[in-house]
This record gives structure tokens, sequence and C-alpha cells, in this order.
């Protein structure tokens, strides 16, 4: 890296604090296996548990040894006073004071257990976080095309399930087998002392344990091996069917897909039955030689007492040491199948997070102090891609510009211009040759260079979960600007989870804080970056659709407070404008003496917006505030009458249909499935009346009416008389709301903000009306000229970043996700910006739009522009003709726009 | 209007005339009634048609592009059935229709009577009928006419 890349940062106000001096996690590399990571992380804490373990010894064996002294020499003795510890004492307070000393050991033996499984567990969940957060970090190192070879549904059990048993044996890793082992060794050496023939008796067995049950552990490890694989090819297999159920469908591939996961199941039973057979057979093993050994104390023992030799107490006393000692064996067993199962599970996790070519550390964490912009010359030295041992993708190409040139890439897809753009972008890194910048070579700069001086949008980017506003940004947000400040409470909370962070080797910035760098964008606050955002929206033509998730969004509560004044004179000036045109009928107004006919019943009857699920209109039916209400008007059995005439008319219009028509799910008031029920219910109440309903019965009736809009439904049913008494209903639903309800629902009222509505429904206050033809069209064409007419285009853009793009960014559209791909890239201001086909879900005139936007936007700094159709390369400076990996042609587009040329070829292949 | 009277006019409309009510009440519950102000245009002569119109209130204009700019060909009143080929067949509108006054009309969706069809093959049965009485009404016209130009011929 050159000497320039590595100034010091200008001491501002705004560096964040955690740069300076604390310590930056480093995983040099993983352990190859468990028993290397454990000491490597945590020797001192491993070493502290053994010190704890042992010296819990002493008090264990005291606690063991003082019934024996209470029993013979409190209960049982004859001479007082005696001495006790430092004191001589009577029989009554010598018995008191041992009983006394007994309780105290059993509190501090009862501490040593919690305290140590405590420890154990804190720690066993740190190194557990710790190889987690490694892994992970490994994943970011990838080099991009290994993500090619693996699947992220393989990628996901490893970095959850397959590590999530390992915290529990990494704390009982060295304490449990010393602590076991100590105790067994004891036994033994007890044993031994009562007769060392006996003592030999009892281990004489173990040398067979030693050699038999390791040799069988080990084909149980390999089958375990190939279990784990085996379900991570299930995970994968589970993957690509959701990501190709589409491909599946349209080429009735359910039954292969089934086939092919039933062999995999297959393996999978296979394996485990295997696995489980030689399990139990170690365990057979085991126990057989565990009650073996009785066998030779009783014949040995008893020939030995028969001749003398031995003492009959003495035997007694083996056989029941011999009785402890299985449990410590037994232990000492388990724990060397948890080891081995651990050490499994830890190495096949470790191999696969290993590729080849990661990226280097230093490149990722710990970004120079300042980062100098990319000028001079962009020279591409001989540079050649060969991918997977297949011919050359890039072969030797040479050529250099100076960084500010708008530059065409052109080329069939297999030119090579993909994987240049992918070297330049330093995404991959050539086979062999060279690019520099200014004379830096790309592969030595540090990713904060790479990330904040040059942009990359691809032909999908890819949107994360979250608004809008996260994604565009994300290129803004590379390091924590401004600590947020906590209340005291929250700040210690904030400082104990940092510094466990830094315990467990994890980074230790803070996800809360305020990460997006305005001067990165250019602007100097909030205000002015919403103000860049808009425009660089306009100049890829996305604002218009933002503008339209932002009519359909919230305001949240600093936003109201804001713009909340604003649309309402919205609101009022919308109304004036349908007035001044004739064109009132078109939208249905709310008004509180009023029955809206295109509102739903239920909307009539709360006359607002329920905030939280109290109040939700698909619940209604079951609110017993709802209900308390409609007994007091008198409207309940009316209601409950008028969902058994819904439900009629559904019965009747649906029932022919097969349950899967689509007609359910678009016009029907009762789902397929229900409908059975409802007959039912019809039937019933068709010869008993009212009293056979059930209280289950009544509010399935009752919600039916509840969805009915006059305009819409036509059904006749709801006459202006029993309008009137719905009114009425409203009025006391309103009057009598107790306090504890007020929140849960936001009152429909022509001079306030309405929060829980969206911004459209804010400004129109009221219904568009149904059945006028007009109204689809002139009403939001109406909407939009009174927001621009009050300044509020770019607010509402604002309100609209904060759309949730849903998963992937699936609720956007292609065409969209690039655009929004394009902006981001746009935003962070790149030096040099890559466009690598990056505009071709747009049609023709759209993707004359963006090009222009995105090349008035980069003028005096860089654009490198892959194009998909090479005719576009006449927006350029500068060409570049690709053809099967070598360079044809280059200069401007009128030098290269001859008969003959490559891109001649190119232009009359489209 | 309720569902009952829209009913009643589906009744009126020779090409339903013959389905059972349940059905009717289906269709009419399943089409918009949407309204339309003076001079909206309904659709015009050459798009693909993708719905057909009942007229419930009001009147409309029917034109036709002649060689100087559109004709007016007939006016529609109650109980118009309006564009009624183009959701059986997929043949471009052959002329345009406007709201002559504030017209009200029931829209049947081309894909929704399909699906009907579909579903209910007594439809089917019925727009044949009616079809085919149509044909055979066209067919009589034809030989009538025919037998005016040989009239006609022989007439000198």
């Amino acid at each position: 890296m050159s000497e320039a890349l590595k100034l010091v940062w200008p001491r501002t106000a705004e560096k964040p604090d955690s740069a300076a001096g604390v310590e930056k996690p480093r995983s040099p590399g993983l352990d190859p296996t468990i028993y290397g990571f454990i000491l490597r992380h945590s020797y001192k804490q491993q070493f502290l548990l053994l010190i704890l373990t042992l010296s819990s010894f002493p008090f264990l064996y005291y606690s063991l040894d003082l019934p024996k002294t209470i029993v013979n020499k409190a209960i049982g003795g004859k001479k007082f006073p005696q001495e006790f510890l430092f004191w001589d004492l009577d029989q009554i307070p010598y018995l008191l004071t041992a009983c006394g000393v007994f309780l105290a050991l059993v509190f501090i033996n009862g501490w040593f257990k919690y305290y140590l499984n405590v420890y154990k567990g804190q720690l066993g969940e740190r190194m557990l976080r710790r190889l987690r957060y490694e892994l992970y970090h490994r994943l970011l190192r990838f080099p991009i095309d290994h993500f090619k070879r693996v699947s992220s549904a393989e990628l996901i059990p490893m970095l959850t399930a397959e590590v999530e048993t390992l915290g529990g044996f990494i704390g009982d890793a060295f304490a449990l087998p010393v602590f076991q082992g100590g105790t067994l060794l004891t036994i033994i050496l007890f044993m031994f002392l009562q007769d060392p023939v006996l003592g030999a008796a009892a281990v004489a067995l173990y040398p067979l344990q030693g050699y038999f049950i390791p040799k069988l552990q080990r084909k149980v490890n390999l089958l375990g091996k190939q279990r784990v694989r085996t379900v991570r090819q299930v995970a994968d297999r589970v993957g690509d069917t959701a990501a190709g159920i589409v491909e599946i469908h349209a080429n009735d591939a359910v039954r292969l897909q089934l086939a092919h996961f039933t062999r995999f199941l297959g393996t999978i039973y296979d394996l485990r039955f295997e696995i489980y057979r030689r399990k139990f057979f170690v365990k057979f093993l085991n126990n057989f030689i565990a009650q073996l050994t009785p066998f030779f104390f009783y014949a040995i023992g008893g020939y030995l007492v028969i001749r003398g030799n031995l003492s009959f107490g003495a035997l007694v006393a083996v056989l029941a040491a011999y009785k402890d000692l299985a449990s410590p064996w037994k232990e000492l067993l388990d724990f060397y199948q948890l080891m081995q199962d651990s050490s499994i599970k830890y190495e096949q996790v470790i191999e696969q997070f290993q590729p080849n070519g990661l990226t280097d550390e230093t490149l990722q964490l710990d970004p120079p102090e300042i980062i100098p912009p990319l000028t001079g010359e962009v020279t591409v030295a001989n540079v050649s891609v060969v991918e997977d041992e297949r011919a050359r993708v890039l072969d030797a190409v040479s050529f250099s510009f100076a960084a500010t040139t708008h530059v065409a890439f052109c080329g069939q897809s297999n030119s090579g211009k993909h994987e240049l753009a992918l070297v330049l972008a330093r995404l991959s890194l050539p086979s062999s040759g060279r690019v520099t910048i200014g004379g830096h070579d790309i592969a030595g700069m540090h990713e904060a260079v790479i990330g904040r001086r040059m942009g990359y949008v691809g032909a999908t980017p890819h949107f994360f979960s979250g608004t809008l506003q996260d994604n565009l940004l994300l290129g803004l947000r590379t390091r924590p600007i401004r600590q947020r400040e906590y209340e005291p409470l929250r700040a210690k909370r904030i400082a104990i989870e940092r510094d466990e962070a830094i315990k467990s080797g994890n980074i230790d910035l803070d996800v809360n804080a305020d990460w997006t760098d305005y001067e990165a964008a250019g602007v100097a606050d909030a205000d002015e970056l919403l103000r860049r955002v808009v425009e660089v929206l306009r100049h890829v033509d996305l604002a218009e659709d933002v503008y339209w998730f932002g009519l359909r969004g919230r305001l949240h509560a600093t936003q109201q407070e804001a713009i909340g004044e604003r649309l309402l004179a919205a609101r009022g000036a919308l109304a004036e404008r349908l007035a001044a045109e004739g064109l009132t009928h078109l939208v249905e107004r709310f008004d509180p003496d009023r029955y809206n006919t295109n509102a739903t019943l239920a909307e009539n009857l709360l006359f607002g917006t329920p905030v939280g699920p109290a109040f939700d209109f698909d619940q209604l039916a079951s609110n017993t505030y709802v209900l308390q209400i409609l007994d007091k008007v008198g409207l309940t059995e009316d209601l409950v009458t008028m969902g058994a005439e819904v439900a009629q008319t559904m019965v009747e219009l649906f029932a022919d249909l097969p349950p899967d028509h689509e007609f359910f799910e678009q016009y029907s008031f009762i789902r397929a499935e229900e409908l059975p029920e409802f007959q039912a219910l019809l039937a019933r109440l068709d010869k008993g009346g009212h009293e056979t309903l059930t209280p289950a019965d009544r509010t399935q009736l009752l919600s039916l009416p509840f969805k009915v809009i006059v305009a819409r439904h036509r059904l006749g049913l709801l006459d202006e008389a029993f309008q009137n008494r719905i009114l009425e209903a409203r009025r006391v639903f309103a009057a009598d709301l107790p306090d504890a309800m007020r929140r849960q629902i936001e009152f429909f009222a022509a001079d306030r903000y309405n929060a829980a509505a969206t911004v459209q429904d804010n400004v129109v206050f009221g219904k568009i009306a149904y059945g006028e033809a007009a109204a689809p069209i002139r009403v939001p064409s109406i909407i939009t000229e009174v927001l621009d007419a009050l300044g509020l285009r770019e607010t509402i853009i604002g309100v609209g970043l904060d759309f949730n793009v849903g998963n992937s960014g699936t609720r956007l559209s292609a065409s969209q996700r690039q655009k929004g791909g394009i902006a981001r890239a746009l935003i962070k201001r790149p030096d040099i910006l890559i466009l690598n086909e990056a505009t071709t879900a747009l049609d023709g005139p759209t993707q004359t739009k963006v090009m222009e936007g995105v090349q008035q936007e980069c003028q005096g700094r860089g654009l490198i522009w892959i194009l998909h159709r090479a005719s576009l390369a006449r927006h350029f400076e500068r060409v570049l003709v690709f053809d099967n990996g070598h360079l044809v042609g280059q200069g401007s587009f009128d030098e290269l726009d001859k008969p003959e040329t490559a891109l001649k070829a190119l232009i009359a292949a489209e | 209007m309720s569902l009952k009277e829209e009913v009643d006019v589906l009744q009126r409309i020779p090409l339903f005339a013959k389905l059972e009510a349940s059905k009717l009440k289906l269709l009419a519950f399943t089409s918009e009634r949407i309204a339309f102000e003076t001079g909206h245009v309904l659709f015009r002569q050459g798009d693909m048609g993708d719905a057909a119109y009942i007229i419930l209130e009001g009147e409309a204009e029917v034109l036709v592009n002649g060689p100087s700019g559109p004709v007016l060909v007939a006016v529609l009143g109650r109980d118009a059935f309006v564009g009624e080929i183009a959701i059986l067949c997929d043949v471009p509108r052959t002329a345009s229709v406007r709201a002559r006054q504030r017209l009200v009309c029931l829209r049947i969706a081309k894909e929704l009577f399909l699906r009907l069809i579909n579903e209910f093959p007594q439809i089917a049965i019925a727009v044949v009928r009616e079809l085919a009485h149509r044909l055979e009404m066209s067919n009589e016209k034809l030989r009538e006419s025919v037998a005016q130009v040989e009239a006609l011929k022989k007439a000198g």
C-alpha cells in the first residue's frame, strides 16, 4: 500500500471514539482442532476452572467425612468435653457445632457447584460467540466466486445449529476429565490400599476397554461426519427447492424432487441406524465389562477371604468403593464420546471456512485514516482471468484511460467485459496482470478506499430487508460517525455489552449509533441529505415511485410534528379543488353526522382508524366493547339477522363454485372452507330461529355485515333508516369509550392529522367513490397537483423512503431494484462508478433517461458502463470493444463506428 | 339500485335471458356498477375489448370513424348491451362509445364472463343458443337481401 494511504485521520470532533486505542479483534487463522481453539482463546480461564475445581475437593472430602465424626463422636461419643476444631466442647455444643460446620460445608459446596457451572456456561457461550463471529467474518472474506460453489443453505446450519452444542463442551473441556478422573483415581487408590490384588482386579479390564472402545468409536465418528455432510446436502436441497419452486411447478418436477429427497432421507436413515447400532454396541460392551468386574471380586476376593488372606470387612469396603467407581467412569466415557463428537463438528465446520484466496483481513478492518481520492490514470496491464481451468475468459488485456473518463465497454456476453468489470471493482482478482489507479495497485488497497471511492452496480443489485432508505444510504454507513447519547442506565448496559463483545473477540462498534456520513454525500445535515437523495432519485427515474410509496406510507411522530399541519392544508386544498371542478361526488368525505356509503359498516361504526389489534376490523365482531355498544343501541339482533342474510346470499352465489375458485377471494364475504359451516348454521337458524345460535355462531354472523360497503356491494340490506341507527351507534361508541381504549383508535377529525392512516387517506379525508369511472384517474392526479402546489412532493418522497422493501427487496420490481442500485452508488459520490449491465430491466426510453441522469451526476468523475446494447455507446467519450476475452477496438464512438468494425457488427446484431 | 334490480336488467338482455336467476345474481354481484360523466369515452374504436356494458341509466353515443372524423351512428339508452362482441372473441372494438349524459352502467369484465362460462356450462349453452339465434337472423336477413338483389336484377 502506498504511503499516501497511511496518512492520519484529521482530528475532527466527529471522529468516533471507538476508533481510538481499543484493541481490534484479530482472527489469526482458525485452529485445526477444537482443543487448539480452546487453549488459544481461553487457557487462562481453563486454568482458573481447574484450580477452582481442585480447590473444591477438600471441602467435598470434608463434607463426606464429617457425618462420620457426627455419628461416631458427637452422638456415639462418651468422653466429653472433646476437642472440635479449636475448641473443647461438651456433647450438645459439640453436636451443634459439628452440624453447624456441616451446614456451612453444604453451602460452600453448593456455591462451588453453582459458581463453576455459571463460569463454565459463560466461558462456553463466549467461546461459541467467538467461533461464530470468526466464521461469519471469514464468510465476509470469502472470494466472491466462492459463493458460486457454496450455498447459503449449507452455510446457515454450520453457523447456527452445528456449532450450538460446542459451547457446553468447551466449558467442560478440561475441568470435567480432571474432576472425574481425579475421583476415579482416588477410588482406585483406596481399593489398592485395601488390597493390591483386588485393586488390580478392579482395573484389570480397563486396558481392554481402553483398546477396543476408541476403535469402535472411530467408526462411529466417521459415520457421524458423513451424516453431517448429508444433512447439509438436505439443507441445500430444501433451499434449492424454495428458490426454484417456479421451475418445479412449470416442469411437473415435483415427483423428481420427491425422489431426490427420498434418496437423501434414505442415506440419512442408513447412517443414523448404523450409528445407533455401533453406539449401543459400545454401551453394551461397557456395561458388560463393568458387570464382569464383580465376578473377579467374588471369585478372587472370596477365595482370599476363605483362605484368610483378606478380612471380610475389607471385601465389603472394596465392593462399596467399586460401586462409586461406576459413576465417574461413566462420566468419563460420556465425555469421551462428547469430545469426539465436538471435535468432528468443529473440524467439519472449520474445513468449510478455509477456501483459497480469503481476503486479507487487514484490508477490511482498521481503515486508513485518510481515504485519498482515486485520481490519475486507470491502467489495466496484461490482465487475464482464467475460470475453473477453462479457457481464458480474459486474455492479457491492456489499456488505460484517465480516471475521469466516461467509458463504455461493449461486447457479447462471452466477451469478458463482465469479468473485467468485476476485476476493475476489485470484486475479483485477476489470475495474472494488474490494475492500477494513479499508479497504485488496487489489489493492495483497503476495502474502505475501494468501497467509498468506487461504485459498482451489477444487473441484480441486492436489497437488504429493511427500509428503502437503509438500502440507499448503505454506501454512507461505513462506520459510526456520531455516537448515540444514551440515558445513564442504558449507557451502563451498552458499556457492559460492549465489554462482553470485546471479551469474545467481536467488533465493538455500536450498531445503534448514527452511521450516516453526511460528508461522504457532500451534504451538511439530514435535510440536505434528503434533498440530495431526491435529486439522485430523479436522475435514476425512481422519484415518482418513491413518491407513491410515500402517499401510501404513514408518518412517524417526528415527521408528523414537522409536516402534519401542511398535509392538513393539503386536505383543505383538495376539497376546494374538487368543489371548484364540480367533482365532489368522486370523493365521499368523512362527516361525523353522515353515513359514508363508500366505507365499510365497521369503518362507519368506529369512524376512525384502529391503532394496534384491539379494534382490528376483522376482529370487531368479537370485541367486547363493540358488542356492549351494539347492545346498548339495540343493534345486535338486527345485525345478526343481516349477517344471516349476507350469508344466505353468499351461499346462494358461491355454493356451486369449486373451493379454490378465485371468486371467493375476490368477491365473497365467506372463505370457501367456511362455506359448509355457514350452510349448516343457516339450516339450524331456519329450523330453530335465533335461540339455537351459539355465541360463536353469532360472532361469525356478526362479522359479515361489518364488511359491507353500501356503494360497492349493492346488497340492498342497509337502507337509510338502518344507516341512521349505525350513526347513533357511532356517537355512543365515541362517547362511552373508556380512557384506557382512547389510544387504540384515531377518530376521524377534519382538523387533525390521523397518524394511524396513510398520507393519502389523510389528504383525501374520505373514501374515493366506487363506481365512478373518473375517480381512479382524476382523484390521484388532483392530489398530486395539490401537493405539488404546496411544495410537499419532496417531503412525501422522504416518507416514501421509509418503505419496507421486504425480504431481498421483493416488494420492489426488478426495474425499481436496478434504479435503486444505481441511486445507492450515486449517493456516495464515487470517483469511479462501474455499472455492469445495470439497466437491463429498464425499457428503452427509461434507459436513455437514466443514462442521461447518471452521466450528469458523474460530471467530472469517472464512469465505466458495461453496456448490454452497443448502440448506447454513442453517448460515451471513449468506447472499448471486447471479443472473446480480447480487446478488439478502442477510441471514440465515431472512430469505431465504421463499416467492418467489431462495434458495427455488435450494433447490427441488436 | 340493488342487486335484485340489476338481475332484472340482466334478464332483459337476450344473451342472458335464459340463465338461471342464481347465475345472473352471481354475474351481477361480480360485475361493477360504474358511472361515467358526460363526454367520458367508455372505449375507442380499434382498442382491444376488455369489458361489455349494460346501460342502467342515461344515454350513450356510438361513433364510427369516418373519413372526416367520427360519425354518430346510434344513440343507446336503458337496457342496451354494448361491446358484447369484444368479450366473446378477440376482435378490436368496431366503434367508439361515449357518454351523452351522466351514464350508469353495469360493467361485465371479459375475464369474469369467460370464467363464468368456464365454471357453468349452462351459461355457455345459453350463449351458444343466443348466438345461433343471431346467426339465424343474420342468415334470414341475408336471404332476404339476396332475394331482393335477384329481384332487382330481374327487374333490370
